[in-house]
C-alpha cells in the first residue's frame, strides 16, 4: 500500500505541475485574440495561423488541466442524493465512479483518438485554411489529456481505498485552500480595513 | 423482454442517465459512461453499428476548434480580474451615497450597480459578494428590512446571467446553433425590462412598506461640498447636459436606420464622453464648477462604461466577434487593474487558475454529453423526445409552457451548465420544428435558468450571500428575500412568451459579425494577404 501511495503522490505531482503550467496559456490566448481583433480592425489584416492558435491554446488549457481539475475535485457533481452520505459513503461512490465511469470514458477516447493522431502525424496533416497550422500537435492533445486523466483516476482510486482502509497519510488530508469566493471576500475586507485606517 | 428493450431503448437510456447522474460522481464522466453502456447494449442488439464510437474523435475535435466556446475562458478571466480591481466597491460607495437619501435608494443603487457589473462581466459570485460585504451592512445599519436587503442583492447579482455578455447566452447560442451576437442582441431589451421590474418592485415596497426601505439621513453622505451642500444641483446640470447630448445624437446625428441596441450603445457613449470631458477639464484646470459628487460620479462611471463599450459596443457595432470582444474585455480589465495598482502576480495566477478550472469542468461536461448524444441519437432518442413534446396540446404555446415548467423544476437540482448541455439540445430540434425562433427560445430559457441561482435553498447567489452576510441576517430571511424575485422572473418569462417581439424585433436590422459567418477566402498567389468576407 505504501508503494501505491507513493505512486499516487508522484501522479499528483505530475498533474499539479502540468495543471499549474497550462494556466499561462489563458493569458497567451487572451493576448493573441486581442491582437487578432486589433490588427483586423486597424490594418485589415488577418492571419489564419493566429486565428487557429487561439483554439489550439484553448484546447491545450482544458485537455491538459482536466486531470488537475479532477485532483482538486473541481468537476461538478450532482450531490442531491450523495450529499447525505458521510465521508465513507463518498469514498465508496468515488471508487465505483472511478472504475466504472471515468476509466471506460478515458479508455474509449484513448483507443479511438490515438489512430487519428497517428494518421495525422504520418500524413503531416495541415489545416485547410491558407497559412494554417500543422494539426498533429492538436490531435495529440486528446490522447495525452485523457491519458493524464486516467492516470489521475488511478491516483484518486488509491487515495480513496486508503481512506476506506483507515490509513492516515498527509497526502489524504483535504487541503483547505480558500475558494475563489472566499479569497475575494477576504480581499474586499482587507481593502475596507485599510481605507478605514488611513 | 428483449423486444421491450429494443423498442424502448431511448426512454430507458434517458431514465438510466438520471440514475447515473444521481450517483454523485462528476457529471462529465457519468454522462459519458451512460453513453458507453448503452452504446454497447445497442451494438449487442444490432441496433447500432459497431463503428459507432469511431465518430468520437470527430466530436471532440469539433469541441476543440469551436470559437464560440473560447469566449467562456475570456469572459471568466475578465470577470476574475475585474472583481479585484476595486471597481465594484467604488461604484457601490458612490452610487449608494447618491441614491441613499431617497426612500429605497440603497436598493435602487444595488440594482443599478448590479446591472452595470452584469454588463461588464458575467460572474454572479463577484457581484453578490461585493454587494453583500459593502452594501448589506450599510442597509442594516440604517434600518432596512433584512429580507428586502438580501433579496435585492441576490437578485441583482444574478442579472449577470441574462445581461450580455453572459456565459449563459454564449452556451445557449452554441447549443442552439445560433450566433452569439444575435443572442446578445435578442437578450438586450428583455434584460432591461427585467431590471426595470426589479426597480418597480422596490418602488412598490417603498410606497406600501416605507419602514422596510428607509431613506438614509443626510449626514450619511460623506461626499459633499466644503459648505455642507450636497452638490446635487451641479450633478443635475451635468446629467441633463450629457443626456441632452445623447438624445440629440440619437435623434439628429445617427443614421435613421440604426438598430435600437446599437443606437443605445453609441448614444450612451456620446453622453458619457461629454460628461467625462467636462469633468476632466474642470478638475485639470481646478475650475471647481462641478461639485464633488458630480465629479466623483462621473469618474466612477467611466471605467465600467468604457469596458461595456469595449466589449458590447464592439460586438454590437460589428467590429469584433463575441470571442474577440471577450479577449479585448479581458485585456482592458488587465490594463485597468494595472493602472489602479491592483494587479499582482498572485492575483493574476489565481485568476488564471480559476479560469482554467472552470473551462475544464465546463468543456468536460460538454465532452461527456457528446458521448451520451452519440448513442442517444443512434437509438433515435431525439425522435422519442420529439414525439413526446410535439404532441402536446396547444402547439407552440403548449410546448413553451411545458418546457419552461420543466426547466424551472429541474433548475432546483441542476445547475445551468448541466441544463444547457443535457436538456437544451433535446429541446432545440422540437422547438425548431414547431416554428419557434431559436433566439427567442434561448433568451426565454436564459431568463428561466436565471432562477436556478436564486431558488432557495440551493441557489448559488443565496449561498454566496450567506457566506458573507453578517450573522444577524437569518438564513430564512435570505430565502424569503429571494422569493419575490423568483416570482418576478416567472412573470418575465410569461411576458417574453406573450411578446416575442421583445427579442426578435431588435434582430432584424443588425449585421453582427460572428465567426460562423466570417469566411476566410484563400487568397490567390499574387495577393499574399487573406481577404475577410462578411456574409
Amino acid at each position: 500500500m505504501l508503494a501505491m501511495l507513493n505512486a499516487s503522490k508522484a501522479i499528483d505531482r505530475l498533474n499539479r505541475r502540468i495543471g499549474q503550467s497550462v494556466i499561462w496559456l489563458i493569458l497567451v490566448a487572451v493576448l493573441v485574440s486581442t491582437f487578432n481583433a486589433l490588427i483586423r480592425k486597424f490594418f485589415n489584416l488577418s492571419s489564419n495561423a493566429f486565428l487557429e492558435l487561439q483554439w489550439y491554446l484553448f484546447s491545450g488549457v482544458f485537455l491538459l488541466s482536466g486531470a488537475y481539475t479532477l485532483a482538486r475535485n473541481g468537476h461538478v457533481r450532482i450531490d442531491v442524493v450523495s450529499g447525505r452520505f458521510g465521508p465513507r459513503g463518498q469514498a465508496w461512490i468515488d471508487v465505483f465512479g472511478l472504475i466504472f465511469f471515468l476509466a471506460p470514458v478515458c479508455v474509449l477516447v484513448l483507443v479511438t483518438s490515438w489512430p487519428v493522431f497517428v494518421s495525422s502525424w504520418e500524413s503531416g496533416e495541415v489545416s485547410n485554411n491558407a497559412g494554417g497550422l500543422l494539426l498533429w500537435p492538436a490531435r495529440l492533445l486528446v490522447p495525452v489529456g485523457f491519458g493524464l486523466l486516467l492516470l489521475q483516476g488511478v491516483s484518486e482510486l488509491i487515495k480513496r481505498i486508503a481512506t476506506l482502509k483507515g490509513i492516515v497519510d498527509e497526502s489524504l488530508a483535504v487541503k483547505e485552500e480558500p475558494s475563489a469566493e472566499e479569497a475575494l471576500a477576504e480581499e474586499i475586507k482587507r481593502m475596507r480595513n485599510n481605507q478605514g485606517a488611513s | 423482454m428483449m423486444e421491450f428493450l429494443i423498442a424502448n431503448l431511448a426512454p430507458i437510456m434517458f431514465l438510466a442517465m438520471v440514475g447515473f447522474l444521481l450517483v454523485g460522481f462528476p457529471v462529465a464522466f457519468s454522462l459519458g459512461a451512460c453513453g458507453i453502456v448503452f452504446g454497447l447494449i445497442g451494438i449487442e442488439l444490432n441496433l447500432l453499428s459497431p463503428s459507432l464510437f469511431l465518430a468520437l474523435p470527430d466530436r471532440i475535435w469539433g469541441t476543440m476548434s469551436n470559437d464560440t466556446l473560447l469566449a467562456i475562458p475570456f469572459f471568466t478571466f475578465m470577470g476574475l480580474i475585474l472583481e479585484r480591481s476595486g471597481m465594484a466597491e467604488d461604484l457601490l460607495d458612490t452610487i449608494g451615497q447618491l441614491f441613499g437619501p431617497v426612500r429605497g435608494g440603497l436598493a435602487f443603487a444595488i440594482i443599478f450597480v448590479g446591472a452595470m457589473l452584469a454588463a461588464t462581466t458575467g460572474v454572479v459570485a463577484a457581484s453578490v459578494i461585493s454587494m453583500g460585504l459593502i452594501s448589506l451592512p450599510i442597509m442594516m445599519r440604517y434600518g432596512y428590512d433584512n429580507r428586502i436587503a438580501s433579496g435585492v442583492i441576490a437578485a441583482s447579482g444574478t442579472l449577470a446571467q441574462i445581461i450580455p455578455p453572459s456565459l449563459v447566452l454564449i452556451i445557449m447560442a452554441d447549443q442552439l446553433g445560433r450566433s452569439v451576437g444575435d443572442m446578445y442582441t435578442g437578450a438586450f431589451v428583455p434584460a432591461i425590462i427585467l431590471t426595470l421590474f426589479y426597480v418597480l418592485f422596490i418602488v412598490g415596497v417603498a410606497i406600501l412598506k416605507p419602514q422596510w426601505v428607509p431613506a438614509l439621513p443626510k449626514e450619511a453622505r460623506t461626499i459633499r461640498e466644503s459648505n455642507g451642500d450636497a452638490g446635487l444641483r451641479s450633478l443635475g446640470v451635468l446629467t441633463l447636459l450629457s443626456v441632452g447630448c445623447a438624445v440629440y445624437y440619437a435623434r439628429f446625428i445617427a443614421a435613421a436606420d440604426t438598430a435600437t441596441d446599437e443606437l443605445i450603445v453609441v448614444s450612451m457613449c456620446v453622453g458619457l464622453a461629454v460628461a467625462f470631458i467636462i469633468a476632466s477639464i474642470d478638475s485639470a484646470l481646478k475650475l471647481s464648477l462641478l461639485s464633488n459628487i458630480a465629479r466623483k460620479v462621473t469618474f466612477v462611471l467611466i471605467p465600467p462604461l468604457a469596458l461595456i463599450f469595449l466589449v458590447l459596443g464592439t460586438i454590437f457595432l460589428g467590429i469584433a466577434t463575441p470571442t474577440e470582444g471577450g479577449a479585448m474585455g479581458a485585456t482592458g480589465a488587465l490594463v485597468m487593474a494595472l493602472m489602479r495598482k491592483r494587479l499582482s502576480m498572485k492575483l493574476l495566477k489565481q485568476a488564471m487558475e480559476n479560469t482554467t478550472n472552470l473551462t475544464a469542468f465546463v468543456v468536460f461536461i460538454l465532452l461527456g454529453a457528446r458521448i451520451f448524444s452519440l448513442t442517444f441519437y443512434g437509438v433515435d432518442g431525439h425522435k422519442w423526445v420529439e414525439h413526446l413534446l410535439s404532441d402536446l396540446p396547444g402547439g407552440q404555446l403548449g410546448f413553451l409552457i411545458v418546457v419552461n415548467l420543466l426547466i424551472f423544476g429541474l433548475a432546483f437540482f441542476l445547475d445551468f451548465f448541466e441544463l444547457a448541455f443535457i436538456v437544451v439540445p433535446l429541446l432545440a430540434p422540437v422547438a425548431e420544428k414547431l416554428g419557434i425562433d431559436l433566439i427567442w427560445f434561448g433568451v426565454l430559457l436564459g431568463i428561466n435558468m436565471q432562477t436556478s441561482f436564486m431558488h432557495p435553498p440551493f441557489g448559488f447567489a443565496l449561498f454566496y450571500l450567506r457566506s458573507v452576510a453578517p450573522k444577524q441576517v437569518k438564513t430564512t430571511e435570505i430565502y424569503w428575500g429571494a422569493v419575490p424575485y423568483v416570482i418576478i422572473q416567472c412573470i418575465m418569462v410569461g411576458v417574453v412568451i406573450a411578446f416575442p417581439g421583445l427579442v426578435t424585433d431588435s434582430l432584424k436590422k443588425d449585421v453582427v459579425v460572428d465567426t460562423e459567418n466570417v469566411e476566410i477566402l484563400i487568397a490567390p498567389e499574387e495577393a499574399p494577404e487573406p481577404v475577410l468576407n462578411y456574409k
